[in-house]
């Protein structure tokens, strides 16, 4: 081992600390080669921007004087409905709740989906207020049975976002083998193979770059939205099994992080609300990890590019849904999806992306200036994610 | 040689005039029709390219006017918004003429309304709602399939 986080902490504090970001590294270690990028360099940061279906937010609201009760009620902000089996005051708001009564695919086919939990999330973020909606049975501590307010984040005493899974590591990409445009969480495809939709960023995708999730674990600081946030967990379908090329890139989607940050703290450039055509409403969030170069490893596992990284195709049209016919269809690999054209069945087939290349970077960039100004710490994992493949002399 | 993009818009007394026939036989203006809607009848709008001699094209102009059709400039209709965008870059490939392209060194997408013949693909694609149709298109159009899938359905 090389360095440590506490070393590499100091150097950051001191205003020493040489930061990369994962799309920057890959030609310094062609020129200069692993051993002595592993010296000279301390942090190399990964960045991803990307619809996360998996995402939601918690609130506590704040009581009036006659308090209230909304656990086991109803809580509606801007009419879509927040979970409210919990405490008094505490809701949860998924990304993808549609507001009650909404024509989903009857307003014209395919549904537009125009407005939805990502959306009120949005909309807080930006500093706007809701209309909060609630409803209880009442008690004697808490007698209050309705409350009707337009609130913002001062009416709350807490809002983090914990979205249960983000950061997929690898993902499908989606074509449509039938004759009929069909409309996916991958977006619109059009038949025979007419475009080809993928969703990730690639070489600077955060879990590609640490593969074994050696360094992110339980407890990595990371940047969330704007915010300073944090892996809670591992995140759901979290599968490390899945098979690998021999570089440890899974060949299918494979690890996930469940993440939580401080939603006051975020910002609307770096939190989106979106809407799927004939699918839904989910939010697209800003993710960058930074990884320690502990040793040289690390700087292989951190050097990844595009062209060593693929990805399934998968038809989406009876595949996906039904679990009928062939799959993966090929695989490709992320250089080849951003020429913009892949090749499917002897199918020249254009490529799109929903995960942003050119915001992922920004990302990555803007996370390197936080970490040279000093105001951004590494915060050793407290617990591996399952799977983590972790050599003692790395810890 | 003149070339522009017109939207016209056709009151219900005159939807069923050959106009367009008119235009190309009595004017001899060249009309590439990019997509209509128009119901027997009723009102309607139809988004044209226009070509010919200046001459040609001003009397050609001239006679929609006469006639009550309403011709206007189309870049306006379909508009990028910057701000909402980030260049994911899933609309590139349902827009059939690169009005929507993305530069693969600086990975921003960028709108050039000069290309764009409204067929209006990226409105449905774009799931930021970056692209937008604003004017008196959109009342007669956001509803509707996009122009490629009435090709394919
Ligand atoms: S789909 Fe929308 S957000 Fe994505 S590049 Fe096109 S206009 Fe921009
Ligand atoms: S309306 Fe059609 S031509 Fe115009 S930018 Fe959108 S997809 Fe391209």
């Amino acid at each position: 081992m090389i360095k440590t986080i506490e070393e590499i902490n100091q150097k950051i504090q001191s205003g020493k600390a040489v930061v990369l970001t994962a799309e920057e590294i890959i030609d310094v270690v062609r020129k200069k080669g692993v051993a002595q990028t592993a010296k000279e360099v301390d942090v190399v940061t990964t960045g991803t921007f990307s619809p996360m279906c998996s995402s939601g937010a918690f609130f506590n609201i704040k009581q009036l004087t006659e308090k209230m009760k909304i656990g086991g009620g109803f809580a509606t902000l801007n009419g879509v409905a927040a979970y409210a089996g919990l405490a008094a005051a505490d809701i949860y708001l998924g990304a993808t709740a549609l507001p009650e009564g909404d024509p989903r695919n009857s307003n014209g086919r395919p549904g537009k989906f125009r407005y939805g939990g990502a959306h009120v999330i949005e909309d807080l973020v930006s500093g706007k207020k809701v209309a909060l909606k609630a409803g209880g049975h009442g008690t004697d501590c808490y007698p209050r049975r309705e409350r009707e307010q337009l609130i913002g984040f001062d009416d709350m005493n807490d809002a983090f976002l914990f979205n249960p899974r983000n950061c997929y590591q690898n993902y499908n990409v989606a074509v449509n083998l039938s004759d009929k445009p069909i409309y996916t969480y991958m977006g619109k495809l059009k038949p025979g193979i007419g475009n080809a939709n993928y969703c990730s960023a690639g070489q600077l995708s955060p879990l590609f770059n640490d593969p074994y999730y050696r360094t992110i674990g339980i407890g990595t600081r990371v940047f969330f939205c704007g915010a300073q946030g944090y892996v809670a967990w591992h995140g759901t379908q979290h599968n490390p099994s899945a098979k690998r090329q021999e570089n440890g890139i899974p060949e299918t989607p494979a690890g996930t992080v469940a993440l939580i940050g401080d939603l006051k703290q975020m910002t609307p450039q770096w939190l989106k609300a979106v809407s799927f055509t004939g699918y839904g409403v989910t939010l697209s969030v800003a993710v960058g990890v930074p990884i320690p170069i502990l040793d040289e490893q690390m700087v292989r596992y951190v050097s990844v590019s595009d062209e060593e990284i693929s990805a399934p195709v998968v038809d989406y049209s009876r595949f996906y849904p039904y679990g009928e016919g062939q799959s993966p269809l090929c695989s490709v690999t992320y250089a080849q999806l951003k020429s913009g054209q892949i090749t499917v069945k002897g199918k020249k087939v254009p490529t799109g992306s929903f995960s942003s290349y050119a915001r992922a970077r920004e990302v990555a960039g803007h996370l390197k200036d936080l970490i040279c100004k000093g105001e951004f710490l590494l915060a050793r994992a407290q617990a591996p994610l399952p799977g983590a493949v972790i050599e003692k002399e790395a810890v | 040689m003149k070339q522009m993009k017109k939207v016209l818009g056709f009151s219900e007394n005159i939807t069923e005039e050959p106009i367009i026939y008119h235009l190309i036989a009595d004017y001899g203006v060249r009309v590439n029709i990019l997509r209509a809607s128009i119901d027997p009848g009723k009102q309607g709008r139809m988004v044209v390219e226009i070509a010919g001699e200046d001459s040609q094209v001003s009397l050609g102009l001239n006679y929609l006017e006469r006639t009550g059709v309403q011709a206007e400039t189309l870049a306006e209709e379909i508009v990028h918004l910057t701000d909402r965008c980030t260049s994911c870059t899933s609309c590139v490939p349902h827009c059939p003429t690169r009005a929507l392209d993305v530069d693969r060194n600086t990975w921003q997408v960028s709108f050039d309304p000069e290309k764009c013949i409204v067929c209006l693909s990226c409105i449905d694609v774009c799931i930021y709602k970056a692209m937008t149709l604003t004017g008196t298109l959109s009342e007669y159009f956001t509803n509707r399939q996009t122009a490629a899938d009435d090709i394919s359905a």
